[in-house]
């Protein structure tokens, strides 16, 4: 459907890639630990490796959980857009199929919260 | 022209009849379409706006004259409430938060209310709802002129109150309260009127004022709960002008219908997630709770506004699907609401807190199914981390609803562990949503969504810095700069309650007054 206008109705997105000065959105969520009150919004160049993201920027989103340092990498379930998906650590954002405003989860098996309350 | 002088005495209808529809005319050298462009855009058919029912028959005069002796009487009391240091009888300082989150959340909106209604009450082209809109147009400004001057004696002692306006086109959680009205000032004129006079007036006000009015008589603030009773014989009018409206365009021709049905979908949507402040407020903000958010949705909106539904199913309306939504979120709402700010606490213009161990019991009882198991432990825990100098502040920035702007905090329907994930591909980008029906309303006019302001993109893109910042400089400290653009000062207006000014001032306050120190 279009919006009703009385003349012609077209804007330009207010969050295209060119904004972000070389970054691009990518949303990531932690399951089962809802103590972080939703998915985070970060900004990074598309070159960057995924797993410095993970190394380096992850322990300063989710470090606080005291489930965070037991976390095996090698175990964990990901998702992109809801669906399953496999990174590639050693690759950059863009190889591994990462676009501008993609949303990525990982789920950690047996780690579920605060007395397993999902927090 | 022959001129009819009526007689000198009028009865109240005659009166009524001469004073607004007796002003209009039929343009003569105009077209009427060019008089009010805005009339048939959007799809609603009018044959005879003389069949509008004139729901209260109040004339200019009149209304000069009751609204003028309603501010004698509220003046006086603000007055007497500042002059006897009547901040100091409420509860409790936390108190001062919900206060705090009216001004910068609340008032704004009844000014923006006050610019709707008279741009509708401009553009109808019937005289009798255009003079209903231009009075409710006036009541809108004088409600926001009344809470700001009522509120303001607050700003002399507590912090967080000296910059709402400023506040409200920028701070994060303002901009859900603020896009949800840009939303619906920039919609025609007749969805204005289903938005804001029906949506947000009849079904969803009883949800805003009636908590903050009487959290405001439960916890000892004369001076809201006066402007609260002083707006009150306003709001009456109000919601007699949203039902007509709804009632008139129904009868007006059977194409209005699934019109009228998507924009009540819409708006009641758009208004429910506003009020998941008002939800916070009630169970963890007011000292001394009157009713949880969970009673106050199933009295408000499931009893009344299930009768109200029901009286409009004779024009072909249907209560609004995403109700079926709510009632799965109504255990859920205002603990994840307040976790948020729980998180952000270093961000907000408010305090935040954990609550007390009786506030908890209080909160298991009324949320038996959802408190204990879901939301007690994360709580408890926080307070833990707290106690040992570890107060947890949220530092990285959320991903927010492209819709209604609020982070994506709610979970899946049924299933209170899960974030709820919707997403949208629409010429190329990505758009996320919190819900299904945030996700519809998106898809329904993506040209008007694809500009929110959303303000974790903004700060992102580097346009929410105090002007001449460089955030390339060397130590350049994101969270500050956001913070100076807000005007908000770090360390007196956010971060908890305990600790805070206003916990301090309050306690010394209270004591000079109570004590002989």
């Amino acid at each position: 459907m279009a919006v009703a206008a009385i003349t012609q109705y077209e804007f330009a997105p207010l969050d295209s890639v060119e904004k972000f000065h070389g970054n691009q959105l990518l949303y990531i969520g932690w399951e089962d630990h809802l103590l972080f009150c939703a998915p985070f919004a970060l900004p990074f160049p598309p070159a960057m490796r995924f797993g410095d993201i993970v190394t380096g920027v992850l322990p300063g989103c989710f470090g606080y959980h005291p489930d965070f340092a037991r976390i095996d990498w090698a175990k964990a379930e990901w998702f992109k857009s809801g669906k399953p998906w496999q990174p590639d650590f050693g690759k950059s954002l863009a190889e591994n199929g990462l676009g501008h405003k993609d949303v990525i989860r990982f789920r950690t098996p047996g780690l579920n919260g605060i007395a397993g309350s999902s927090s | 022209m022959d001129m009819h002088a009526p007689k000198k005495k009028l009865g109240l209808k005659e009166k009524y009849q001469v004073m607004t529809r007796g002003l209009d005319w039929e343009p003569s050298y105009q077209k009427k379409e060019d008089i009010y462009p805005y009339a048939t855009y959007e799809g609603i058919k009018i044959h005879d706006w003389d069949k509008w029912e004139d729901p209260f028959r109040l004339t200019m005069d009149a209304y000069w004259k009751y609204q003028a002796e309603k501010e004698r009487k509220l003046y006086a009391i603000i007055d007497a409430y500042a002059q006897s240091n009547g901040h100091l009888n409420v509860t409790d300082a936390r108190y001062l938060n919900t206060v705090k989150l009216f001004l910068t959340g609340v008032s704004p909106l009844e000014y923006m209310a006050h610019r709707g209604f008279a741009h509708v009450g401009r553009q109808f082209p019937g005289a009798g709802p255009r003079v209903a809109c231009l009075m409710q147009s006036l009541d809108e400004i004088r409600h926001a002129q009344t809470q700001i001057h009522a509120l303001s004696n607050y700003n002399k002692h507590y912090n967080g109150l000296h910059e709402f306006r400023h506040m409200h086109d920028r701070v994060w959680y303002l901009s859900v309260p603020k896009s949800f009205f840009d939303d619906a000032i920039t919609a025609g004129p007749f969805e204005f009127m289903i938005a804001i006079g029906f949506s947000f007036e009849y079904v969803l006000t009883n949800l805003l004022f009636v908590p903050f009015v009487s959290g405001a008589a439960y916890n000892g603030d004369m001076g809201t709960m006066t402007f609260g009773f002083s707006a009150q014989s306003d709001e009456a009018r109000h919601m007699t002008l949203g039902l007509e409206v709804i009632k008139f365009i129904l009868e007006q021709d059977p194409d209005n219908l699934p019109i009228v049905q998507r924009w009540i979908d819409k708006w009641t949507w758009r208004g429910y997630r506003v009020l998941t402040l008002v939800a916070m407020m009630m169970d963890y903000m007011l000292p001394k709770r009157t009713m949880s958010w969970k009673e106050a949705w199933e009295v408000y909106f499931e009893e009344n506004g299930g009768a109200l539904f029901k009286d409009l199913a004779r024009y072909g309306i249907k209560i609004p699907k995403c109700a079926e939504t709510i009632a799965l979120e109504k255990d859920h709402l205002s603990h994840q609401a307040w976790g948020t700010f729980y998180n952000y606490g270093a961000a907000a213009a408010f305090h935040t807190w954990v609550p007390e161990k009786d506030e908890m019991d209080w909160l298991a009882a009324k949320y038996p199914d959802s408190f204990d198991k879901y939301y007690r432990p994360r709580l408890e825990y926080w307070r833990e981390q707290a106690a040992q100098g570890k107060r947890f502040y949220n530092k990285t920035l959320p991903m927010l609803c492209q819709t209604c702007q609020i982070p994506m905090l709610f979970t899946e329907p049924g299933d209170p562990t899960k974030i709820c994930y919707r997403e949208v591909d629409y010429k190329g980008g990505k758009y996320h949503f919190c819900s299904d029906h945030c996700k519809e309303i998106f898809e329904h006019e993506p040209e008007k969504y694809v500009q929110s302001w959303l303000p974790v993109h903004q700060i992102y893109q580097g346009n929410c810095f105090p002007e001449g910042t460089d955030p390339t400089a060397e130590g350049f400290d994101p969270l500050a700069a956001v913070l100076q653009y807000y005007h908000l000062e770090f360390g007196r207006d956010n971060l908890d309650f305990e600790g805070s000014e206003d916990q301090k001032n309050f306690e010394t306050w209270r004591g000079q007054a109570t004590k002989n120190v």
